[in-house]
């Protein structure tokens, strides 16, 4: 078996055993990253060096007996808006292109102190706008499984890199989707975990009520052992709760057994819902039935208006949150401004892309004067109302089931100029976000045309465990995660 | 269409983007669009509900009043587009 | 119609820096005249992916604040973003409190110009984040910027449009200002910029009871300028007005140069700072107990120790408002006035004057001193009683804020004691007597005015340490015979 065919953990084991090294785990995962990553195009930037010498130092510790934990050794990759100390992180933008981040996150240091050399930082639409990494200002990374197609957004690029096994593992953030649609139209593991389970310090801020970091993996027990190096209070973050997390691992393989499930009838009735991936969706609620829970359906009747909550409640945070690049302190400039204003405007036009553009515009305008109560007021109590609907859904179930994407992969260029029809993509992954719970996507099938499809499962607040629990009684009786892209005949 | 390209241009300018001619446009036409699409929020009955301005439950410690070490010059102004010393430098603002 | 037929109408907004030690929002350090940016970090440089963390301490001084201005600390208050562009701003964005601020309803009473007392409501305290500085690069065609200031904890009181003018105004930022110095919540310092303050003016006809449209002055950093600039734009909102104009709402700045408020071009366009709430920030909860335990932890505040100082101690109020003008000189005061039990108007002389001057020259501050309260009073029991010329105690006086050591000991070395022996006043005086037989001749032919020379000849002889009265006694009864 070759040497990336390994997971996390399996790979964690044998770091462990000393049979096998860090320096070649690095090596074997630079090996695929030469061959496929001139076509897939996961990556923004691979730090080979960094992430060899940090490889030695695992080494050394196994050498010493001083392994930090099981990860210790086992290569990962960030998504490039996590700050990391001397590398430039860019967010996906121009505006950023020449940005050093002078600081380590919060996660990142995690990462190191948990003893994981890092490969490289990974593409992702724009500020973490998008569902395609097609906005991304560099260029769109491809789906392994068939490189015509997107792999999905904003977090393309990590859930490209673990799909085409060229990373073990990789940090993803999620606002509306963008860990768990990747993960899905990839045919790897994704997780978002509740809100203020992991600091966001460190990570280029989009829209602060919404954004999470989150792993994405290959496999269930990989996104839990990711999950537990990061999921740590930070004080240096004020939303990051200070509640210990449990051992995600302990009752993985516990099974489903007297859980309720919910079915959420919304999710269900959409409109646009490719009948492979209801099809897939659907198998795998009854596979679950066939494990010993119950399926119970059950109504989230403001899911409607879920698209339009975001879209408001996002783009106004975001246009707060991205008035800091303005060309005075870091970040690209505008050359020989001919005033004050005319640096702002020049250096944000220039240095901005169309997505991001746009939805400043539409924040901004959401927030001003006159609009404030009618557009971003209002939007923040349906949010409450969809809030609710899962507070009372959670009164009868333990988790609610649905499927992460409405299509599979779907073309690069297909959606990109039709900025409602790409919102779309997100219709079943918002509401978690909004409403702040633990969602997870893992493969649950494949199209006739060999495309990957995923199963969302939503938990209540804090209850990530159970989410895991869920996805690893289904993970145990199939292989989907097994199947790996056809990036050789490619 | 909503938006007037007037209010595109105030929102722009609000925004501190100077957008070109065929993104004004562009813009007019998509925002329009997008809140074409949000408007069928103003039909949810919202008037028994507060606003989830607060995503965190849970009330995160205040921090004690103690000096930590600042940036060092090289890290404040690393990336600075323009410094004169350890100041950065912007064209001049007018009062 | 004049001036005088106008009712000038008048609201301030304080800005006051809080004398935490670190920022509100992250640990560089608050103090100033530093290098510039060398107390900044990625937080207050507004870098990616930064985010807020409350000091706890700001929040224990603006409770303080609150309670000492009499207004409601509310239980739960909310963190805003005030959004705008500037480069002194790194965020784009200010964290403020909009429509929730900590504190309401509120009250500070001043003398009005009648002299009767006046209470000037206090709206709203709230708390915010500074912003940096930019500083116009007189040889690039630049501005620079420093950001230490940036994340520096400020308090924002707003007064209700309750004072009726420029006396008023001065009188109230000057009571403002001596509440938080007290308080050790911020230094008072105008000047440097710690204590900022813009003015809201309006003027009605006098009866009415409608305001008038209101300017806001901004850039006003002395006590003086407060009074000039709001004067001067007095004047030129009744001139407007007498002249058929209309006063136009905008935003002024005083130019202390020329002594007029003129139009500030850049901010005429209304600001559109579309608040939101904060989002990385939960609201702020007071716990159960905390407002009591400030409560109980707060000091007298200067209006009341003024009213004791002229009730309890019967000073003037020319006196009593000096000693309360610094809370550590006015405690000290009634340290040392309760070991003397004397004439409190006798010590008070000796602050106002000998005391405060030798601070002054010598730069110390009280909590140098070397000399103790008692010691100060046994200084004055020991002129009481006739032992030292108030002269000579000016001299032990200065050599004790030198050397810290005892009054008595220091007149004795250096013989500054007053003779108080009658038989050698009188020898003295026999012999000036003896010497001067034609001033004496002139005195007992009626020339009374003569005595001054004799008791000058007298203390010279004695060398300056006759006592007074008794040379001034002995020499009129010798004459007398």
């Amino acid at each position: 078996m070759e040497l990336t065919e390994l997971s996390m953990l399996e790979l964690g084991k044998k770091l462990g055993s000393g049979e096998v090294s860090s320096v070649e785990a690095v090596r074997a995962c630079l090996s695929r990253v030469e061959r496929f990553d001139g076509k897939v195009k996961a990556f923004l930037r691979v730090d080979a060096e960094g992430a060899l010498a940090q490889a030695e130092a695992a080494d050394r510790r196994r050498k010493d007996g001083t392994r930090a934990g099981p990860l210790d050794g086992v290569p990962i990759a960030l998504k490039d808006l996590f700050l990391t100390e001397g590398l430039p992180t860019t967010a996906g933008s121009r505006i950023l292109e020449s940005f050093v981040a002078p600081y380590d996150g919060t996660a990142v240091e995690l990462l190191k102190a948990a003893g994981t050399p890092i490969l490289g930082k990974l593409n992702m639409d724009e500020f973490a706008m998008g569902s395609s990494t097609e906005n991304s200002a560099y260029f769109p990374t491809r789906n392994p499984w068939n490189l015509a197609l997107s792999p999905g957004g904003s977090s393309g690029g990590s859930a490209a890199a673990v799909s085409a096994r060229m990373a073990y593992g990789a940090l993803g953030t999620d606002t509306g989707g963008s860990i768990r649609q990747p993960a899905a139209l990839t045919g790897t593991v994704g997780l978002k975990p509740t809100y203020g389970r992991v600091s966001r310090f460190g990570v280029v801020a989009f829209a602060s009520s919404l954004d999470q970091v989150g792993p994405m993996t290959r496999d269930v027990a990989d996104c839990a052992a990711l999950l537990q190096a990061i999921a740590v209070p930070d004080p240096r973050d004020s939303t990051s709760a200070p509640v210990k997390a449990p051992d995600y691992l302990a009752e993985l393989e516990a099974g489903v057994r007297g859980m309720k499930l919910g079915l959420p009838r919304e999710y269900f009735e959409l409109d646009g819902m490719d009948p492979e991936v209801r099809a897939a969706v659907e198998a795998a609620t009854k596979a679950l039935e066939a494990l010993g829970a119950e399926l119970v359906p059950v109504s989230l009747p403001h899911t409607r208006y879920a698209l339009a909550t975001y879209y408001l409640v996002a783009p106004a945070e975001a246009s707060s949150n991205l008035a800091r690049y303005d060309g005075v302190r870091y970040g690209l400039r505008a050359s020989e401004p001919k005033n004050l204003l005319s640096m702002y405007g020049r250096t944000r036009d220039q240095g901005f892309g169309l997505e991001v553009k746009r939805r400043i515009m539409l924040g901004t305008y959401a927030l001003s004067a006159g609009y404030y109560d009618a557009y971003y007021l209002k939007a923040q109590k349906v949010r409450t109302l969809i809030k609710k609907d899962f507070e009372d859904a959670f009164r009868t179930v333990d988790a609610v089931l649905s499927p992460t994407s409405p299509t599979p992969a779907f073309r690069i260029g297909e959606k990109v100029s039709d900025p409602l029809a790409m919102y779309l993509s997100d219709v079943f992954t918002l509401p978690c976000n909004l409403a702040g719970l633990p969602g997870l996507s893992l493969p649950c099938g494949f199209t006739r045309a060999s495309l990957p499809v995923g199963l969302q499962i939503l938990g209540r607040p804090w209850d990530e465990a159970r989410v895991l629990r869920i996805a690893r009684a289904f993970e145990r009786e199939h292989d989907f995660h097994r199947r790996t892209p056809p990036l050789e005949a490619a | 269409m909503s938006l007037t390209l007037e209010e595109v241009r105030h929102v722009a300018s609000l925004a501190r983007l100077s957008l070109s001619a065929e993104e004004e446009v562009l813009m007019r036409t998509q925002l329009s669009a997008i809140l074409d699409a949000v408007a069928e929020l103003s039909r949810v009955d919202t008037s028994a509900v507060e606003p989830t301005s607060h995503a965190a439950g849970e009330v995160a410690p205040w921090r004690a009043d103690e000096v930590r070490p600042s940036f060092p010059p090289e890290k404040a102004l690393g990336n600075a587009p323009a410094k004169v010393g350890t100041s950065f430098a912007v064209p001049k603002i007018i009062e | 119609m004049s001036v005088s037929d106008f009712q000038p109408v008048i609201g301030l907004e304080v800005h006051a820096q809080l004398l935490t030690r670190s920022k509100i929002f992250c640990g560089c350090s608050t103090e100033f005249g530093a290098p510039p940016n060398a107390h900044t970090c990625a937080v207050c440089l507004g870098m990616p992916g930064v985010l807020p963390v409350l000091n706890q301490t700001v929040v224990e001084f603006a409770v303080r604040a609150g309670r000492a201005l009499g207004c409601r600390i509310n239980p739960v208050s909310v963190w805003s973003r005030k959004n705008y562009f500037y480069p002194d701003l790194p965020k784009g964005y200010q964290i403020s409190q909009y429509d929730q601020p900590l504190c309401s309803h509120g009250a500070l009473e001043i003398d009005g110009d009648d002299g009767a007392p006046r209470t000037i409501r206090i709206l709203r305290i709230h708390l915010e984040e500074d912003a940096g500085k930019n500083v116009h690069d007189s040889g690039g065609g630049e501005s620079l910027v420093d950001l230490n200031r940036s994340g520096v904890p400020l308090v924002e009181i707003v007064s209700e449009p309750d004072l009726r003018s420029s006396a008023e105004a001065v009188e109230y930022l000057k009571a403002l200002r001596d509440v938080l110095v007290y308080l050790g919540v911020n230094d008072g310092n105008l000047e440097e910029g710690s204590f900022r303050c813009d003015a809201n003016v309006s003027v009605m006809p006098k009866g009415a009871s409608k305001f008038g449209q209101r300017v806001e002055l901004k850039n006003i950093n002395s006590f003086r300028f407060v009074q000039k600039a709001i004067d001067y734009e007095i004047g030129r909102q009744v001139e407007l007005i007498e002249s058929g104009g209309k006063v136009a709402q905008e935003t002024r700045q005083f130019d202390s140069v020329r002594g007029e408020t003129r139009s500030m071009r850049s901010k005429e366009e209304a600001h559109d700072y579309r608040y939101f709430p904060e989002p990385d920030l939960p609201p702020l909860r007071i716990p159960p107990g905390y407002v009591e335990r400030i409560e109980r932890e707060l000091p007298e505040l200067p209006r009341a120790k003024l009213q004791r100082f002229t009730g309890t101690y019967g000073l003037p109020a020319y006196d009593a408002k000096i000693l309360v003008s610094d809370r550590a000189l006015a405690d000290f005061f009634e340290k040392v006035q309760s070991a003397y039990g004397g004439p409190a108007k006798k010590l008070a002389n000796w602050f106002t004057g000998e005391l405060l001057r030798l601070l002054k020259e010598e730069s110390t501050g009280l909590g140098a001193l070397k000399f103790s309260p008692d010691q100060f009073a046994a200084l004055l029991k020991l002129v009481d009683a006739g032992e030292l010329s108030n002269n000579a105690a000016k001299d032990v006086f200065a050599e004790m804020f030198r050397t810290g050591r005892a009054p008595k000991d220091i007149a004795q070395e250096k013989g500054l004691g007053q003779v108080q022996d009658s038989g050698a006043v009188e020898a003295a005086v026999g012999a000036v007597l003896a010497a001067n037989p034609g001033e004496v001749e002139k005195y007992r032919a009626g020339k009374k005015q003569v005595l001054g020379f004799l008791v000058g000849q007298v203390m010279k002889a004695m060398k300056g340490k006759g006592n007074p009265a008794l040379v001034n006694a002995a020499l009129k009864a010798k004459l007398g015979e």
